[in-house]
């Protein structure tokens, strides 16, 4: 039977341990959230339903290991991944595609190895980045809906490869863990940047990546967090990443805006369980309970 | 007369009244309520406030009570007042709602920490379609091996009947352990 709910009860990392654990085979599809406007109730509390919208991903397991996935909007055929991973250029990548359009990724694997274009090293280590690189983006969901279907095998024309869970799931939780950091440290992305005194000094002999450079070229008390990441087409995870690093160096500055005092704070703690007194354990002898036994196979 | 009692308990719409009723020989004596939210309304039209209460005699001196917990967190200042006492309890879960997995598994142990008493839980609705396996629920709820974790469907006599005897089979391995 099918197991269906949402990553919002029943994370990434949770399914991954049921899948490895259970030894499973089948696909896990997962949709992207969407919201409903209505509300429901869940443990007494309503929370607004959210509905299973088109399908955002799709990860394939054999055996309790993982297999194949692929995103809805990223390429995920061979010529693509060997692109991406730089063992094809952008020539080589539009070449192969004109003239192996019918071909199977595991027909082309084989052309490319024997015409020494890569090795099957290549290939298979980038498979599995791209199989990995998929899975880490899922792990960082935390609501959309699943379904993970028994025996529902993937694309036979792609490249499967096996990957043990256990690894995966670490350092899956690792990078939630490193997520969840950076939220900690920079909780509200409607804070604004600022340099700090003496920039110039700050800034001599420090080598910034494209992307940081990118961020700082926004750098201005007016701009929000969020608009930055907005205008450079950043992830909230990768401009919170950034922002740390630069915050770190000492290169720019929080600014808190006004009347936001206090936002971002972690809500006070849940009350723990209260300190309980023992309940009174019955004293019932093993002839009553069989005597129990005796009565309800006969109703 | 001597009375024994077991504690239905679990998340809300879990199916908690439904297995007393399958099997009490009274009418449950329930005290539900008009739910007051609409939210609450989509799920059912009424829920247990205070307690369900379900009875099997089995002779003149002897009287099984079930009692059945409410399923919503504001009235959890009950559960220990309805603990006291147990002879063992049973949790259900709803097999079809993922979102109340984490709630069952809270109820749980909440319960084992006011008694050491026997358990099992009962996956409930698994007639339904959509109702995930009793295996794929012992790891989603992280059951240990050693607890029974029983398919259920709630409304059948039978299953019931089947939950019931397993919590009477355990209770009495644990006399048995301790004789």
């Amino acid at each position: 039977m099918p197991i269906k709910g949402e990553l919002r009860d029943f994370s990434t990392t949770q399914i991954l341990n049921l899948i490895n654990l259970a030894k499973k085979s089948g696909t896990l599809t997962i949709f992207n959230a969407q919201k409903s406007g209505v509300k429901e109730k869940v443990n007494g509390k309503d929370r607004e339903r959210i509905d299973p919208g088109a399908e955002r991903a799709k990860v394939s397991f054999k055996a309790g290991k993982l297999i194949y996935a692929t995103m809805q909007g990223q390429e995920g055929n061979l010529v693509s991944v060997l692109n991406k991973a730089g063992k094809l250029t952008d020539e080589q990548a539009r070449i192969i595609r004109e003239r192996a359009k019918n071909t199977s990724d595991k027909a082309l694997a084989l052309l490319l190895i024997n015409a020494n274009y890569v090795s099957q090293n290549d290939v298979l280590n980038s498979v599995q980045q791209h199989i990995l690189n998929v899975i880490y983006a899922l792990m960082s969901l935390n609501e959309e809906p699943f379904r993970f279907e028994d025996d529902l095998a993937p694309d036979p024309n792609r490249i499967h490869v096996p990957i043990d869970l256990e690894n995966v799931i670490i350092e899956g939780s690792r990078r939630i863990k490193e997520i969840e950091e950076l939220n900690q440290h920079l909780p509200n992305l409607d804070m604004a940047l600022r340099f700090p005194e003496n920039p110039k000094e700050k800034f001599k002999g420090i080598h910034l990546s494209v992307e940081e450079w990118r961020v700082v070229s926004f750098v201005n008390p007016k701009n929000t967090i969020r608009q930055i990441a907005k205008a450079n087409n950043m992830s909230e995870i990768e401009i919170r990443r950034i922002v740390y690093g630069l915050e770190q160096a000492g290169l720019v500055e929080l600014v808190k805006p006004a009347g936001m005092e206090g936002a971002g704070k972690p809500g006070s703690p849940q009350q723990g369980n209260q300190q309980r007194r023992p309940v009174q354990k019955p004293q019932v002898q093993k002839v009553v309970v069989n005597r129990l036994i005796d009565k309800i196979r006969s109703i | 007369m001597q009375t024994v009692k077991m504690v239905i308990t679990g998340p809300f719409s879990a199916g908690k009244t439904q297995f007393i009723s399958s099997i009490s020989e009274i009418d449950v004596v329930s005290t539900e309520s008009k739910l007051s939210s609409d939210a609450e309304k989509k799920e059912k039209e009424n829920t247990t406030v205070a307690m369900d209460f379900g009875r099997i005699t089995v002779d003149e001196d002897l009287v099984l009570y079930l009692f059945g917990t409410p399923g919503q967190r504001r009235f959890d200042f009950m559960w220990e007042i309805l603990a006291e006492g147990m002879l063992g309890f049973v949790v259900m879960v709803d097999s079809t709602k993922p979102e109340t997995f984490r709630e069952a598994k809270s109820i749980l142990e909440t319960f084992r920490a006011y008694a050491p008493t026997p358990y099992v839980v009962a996956a409930n609705k698994q007639d339904h379609p959509d109702a995930w396996s009793t295996d794929d629920l012992r790891i989603a709820l992280r059951i240990e091996e050693g607890v029974k974790l029983l398919p259920c469907v709630a409304k059948d006599k039978e299953s019931v009947k089947s939950v019931l005897l397993e919590l009477l089979y355990s209770i009495l391995e644990t006399m048995d352990d301790k004789a």
